[in-house]
C-alpha cells in the first residue's frame, strides 16, 4: 500500500522522478511542463535526491545536454511541452538510432500558430515517427506509473531505446488528484540502476559514439532500431507484470470500458478518456450499448491486440486532439489501419476535439455515440466536436 | 567499416571502435602528389604545421641529414609525406620557403613509378 497524496499531475510526475532518482535532469522552463522541473529542482535543493541539475539556454541544449549525459552512462531525465518539443526536434529524433534509454515527460501542449498554451496533442503527434517509445496517462495517477514503467522498459537490454510520457497540459498537469505514491524502498528497488555495460565514459574500451554513416550502413541500423521497437510489447508486458506486485494493477496497451457488448465504441487518448467514461456511464444507464477504448501504448502500436479487441464493434469513433491536415488524423489513422484486416470491418469516423485546450464534455460525447448508432457515419470525412459554425 | 555486416550483426547504437581513422586510406582521394626535393629542404617544419592531415612524419636524427646547400640539419626532420593520408591539397608545395615541394599529376606520378 501507498500513501495518498494530494497533487497535480507535473506533481506527481516529478515524485517518479524522485524515486527513480537520476543521474541527471537538464531540461527548460516552458509551460504546462515548468511544474514538473520545479518541483523536482525542489527536491534537488534539498538534497533529497542525488541528481545533478543542468540549466541550460533552450530546449535543443536541454535534449542535448541529456544525451550527453545518457551516452556516459548515466540516467538522464529530461520534460518539455509544445514549442520546447518543437525545438529539441532534431535531437529527440538522434536519440533512438543512439539507442539511449531516456526517459522525458511530455506535458502536452498546442503547437503554434497560432500560439497558446493549452491542451491538445499537436506536439506528440509530430513525433511519432522519430522511434520513441509513447505512453499515454489519463491522469495523475496514470503518469506517476507510466514514468516508473517507462525507466524499466527503455532500459531493458532488448530495447534501449528512449520513452516519452505523455500528459494532457493543465488539465492534468495543473489539476490536483489524490495520488498513490508507492514506497519508496519498494519502487526504488524496481527501477533499480541503470547498467554502465555501454558507457562513453570507459576508458578502458574506447569508442566512438554517433559517427558519420553513409549509405553501405544506415540502412542496417534504422532496421536494427525497428527491431528494439518490436521487443517493447513483450519487455512492456514483463515489466509491468513486476510493477503490479508493488502497485496490483495491471499495466495493459490499452485500456477497454464496457466494450464487450458495445454497439458503438470511442476511442481517446490521455484524459478525455475520464470524460468518455462518464459518457459511456451515463449513456448505459439508458440502455445504451457503448464502450470506449483508451490507447495507453502508442508507439510501438499494438494493431494485433487492438485489432482483436475491436473485433466484434460495428461502429466505431475515433477523437483525436490534433490534426494530420490534408490527411486522417493520426490516431483515427492507426485504427482504421488496425482494423483493416478484420473480415468483418467495422464502420468507423473521424472526429477532431479539444485544439488549443477546448473542454470536451459529457454530453458532446454522448452525441458521438448517439450519431455512431444512429449509423450516419462518413468514414472519409472528420468532423468536429465543439466548433463553431 | 570495410566489411558488410547484416542488420542483425550490428552492436547496440551507432557505435565504432575508436581510432578507426587510422585505417581509413583517403590518400585514394589525392589528384596531385606532393614531390618532394630533399636537396633543396631546410627542414624549416613549415609544411608539417600546415598540413591538415598530419601526412608529413618526422623524426629525431642526432647524427643529421643533408638538405639545402649540402648543409646537415640535426635535431627534427621531416621525412616524405605518408601517401596513405595525403589528400594533395598542396598547402604544403604552397606554403614552403625554398619551394623543394612540387605538385604533379597522380597518373603523371604512376607512369614515371612504372618506367622505374
Amino acid at each position: 500500500m501507498g500513501v495518498k497524496k494530494a497533487i497535480t499531475g507535473a506533481q506527481a510526475a516529478a515524485e517518479a522522478m524522485r524515486q527513480i532518482n537520476p543521474d541527471v535532469v537538464v531540461a527548460y522552463p516552458i509551460t504546462p511542463q515548468t511544474p514538473i522541473v520545479e518541483q523536482f529542482a525542489e527536491y534537488v535543493a534539498d538534497g533529497i535526491v542525488d541528481t545533478e541539475m543542468v540549466p541550460v539556454e533552450s530546449e535543443h541544449s536541454a535534449m542535448s545536454a541529456t544525451v550527453g549525459a545518457e551516452a556516459a552512462g548515466a540516467r538522464a531525465m529530461s520534460a518539455t511541452s509544445s514549442q520546447g518539443l518543437a525545438l529539441m526536434w532534431e535531437i529527440v529524433a538522434a536519440t533512438p538510432g543512439l539507442r539511449l534509454p531516456i526517459v522525458m515527460s511530455l506535458v502536452n501542449r498546442a503547437l503554434s500558430a497560432p500560439i497558446n498554451i493549452h491542451c491538445d496533442h499537436s506536439d506528440v503527434m509530430g513525433v511519432t515517427t522519430v522511434g520513441w517509445i509513447q505512453i499515454f496517462s489519463e491522469n495523475a495517477q496514470e503518469v506517476y506509473e507510466n514514468l516508473l514503467l517507462a525507466i524499466r522498459v527503455a532500459e531493458d537490454p532488448r530495447v534501449q531505446l528512449p520513452a516519452m510520457v505523455n500528459q494532457d497540459g493543465f488539465i492534468t498537469s495543473h489539476a490536483v488528484e489524490p495520488v498513490e505514491i508507492f514506497d519508496d524502498a519498494l519502487v526504488r528497488k524496481f527501477v533499480g540502476v541503470r547498467s554502465l555495460d555501454r558507457a562513453l565514459l570507459d576508458v578502458e574500451h574506447p569508442k566512438s559514439v554517433g559517427p558519420l554513416v553513409l549509405p553501405d550502413y544506415y540502412f542496417e541500423f534504422k532496421r536494427a532500431q525497428e527491431e528494439a521497437m518490436s521487443k517493447v510489447f513483450e519487455v512492456y508486458r514483463e515489466v509491468g507484470t513486476e510493477l503490479s506486485a508493488i502497485t496490483g494493477k495491471q499495466y495493459p496497451f490499452f485500456e477497454t470500458y464496457r466494450t464487450d457488448d458495445a454497439e458503438a465504441v470511442v476511442v481517446v487518448l490521455n484524459s478525455a478518456a475520464g470524460t468518455a467514461k462518464a459518457a459511456v456511464d451515463a449513456m448505459r444507464a439508458q440502455g445504451k450499448k457503448v464502450g470506449m477504448l483508451k490507447p495507453i501504448l502508442f508507439r510501438p502500436f499494438p494493431y494485433a491486440e487492438i485489432r482483436d479487441a475491436l473485433k466484434d464493434a460495428p461502429v466505431i469513433g475515433v477523437l483525436d486532439r490534433s490534426m494530420d491536415f490534408g490527411a486522417y488524423a493520426p490516431v483515427y489513422t492507426e485504427f482504421r489501419n488496425a482494423l483493416w484486416e478484420l473480415d468483418k470491418r467495422p464502420a468507423m469516423q473521424s472526429y477532431i476535439y479539444g485544439l488549443g485546450g477546448r473542454d470536451i464534455m459529457t454530453t458532446e460525447i454522448e452525441a458521438v455515440f448517439e450519431e455512431l448508432l444512429s449509423g450516419k457515419v462518413d468514414p472519409e470525412h472528420q468532423r468536429y466536436i465543439g466548433l463553431r459554425g | 567499416m570495410s566489411e558488410r555486416k547484416a542488420w542483425q550483426e550490428l552492436g547496440l547504437g551507432v557505435e565504432l571502435p575508436a581510432a578507426t581513422s587510422l585505417g581509413y586510406k583517403t590518400g585514394g582521394w589525392r589528384v596531385l602528389r606532393p614531390v618532394w626535393n630533399a636537396s633543396e629542404c631546410t627542414h624549416c617544419m613549415i609544411c608539417v604545421g600546415y598540413c591538415p592531415d598530419m601526412a608529413i612524419p618526422v623524426r629525431q636524427t642526432d647524427e643529421g641529414v643533408p638538405g639545402k646547400g649540402g648543409r646537415v640539419f640535426k635535431g627534427v626532420v621531416r621525412l616524405d609525406s605518408n601517401l596513405d593520408y595525403c589528400k594533395g591539397c598542396g598547402i604544403c608545395a604552397h606554403e614552403c620557403p625554398t619551394k623543394c615541394i612540387s605538385m604533379i599529376r597522380e597518373e603523371e606520378a604512376e607512369q614515371a613509378a612504372c618506367k622505374l
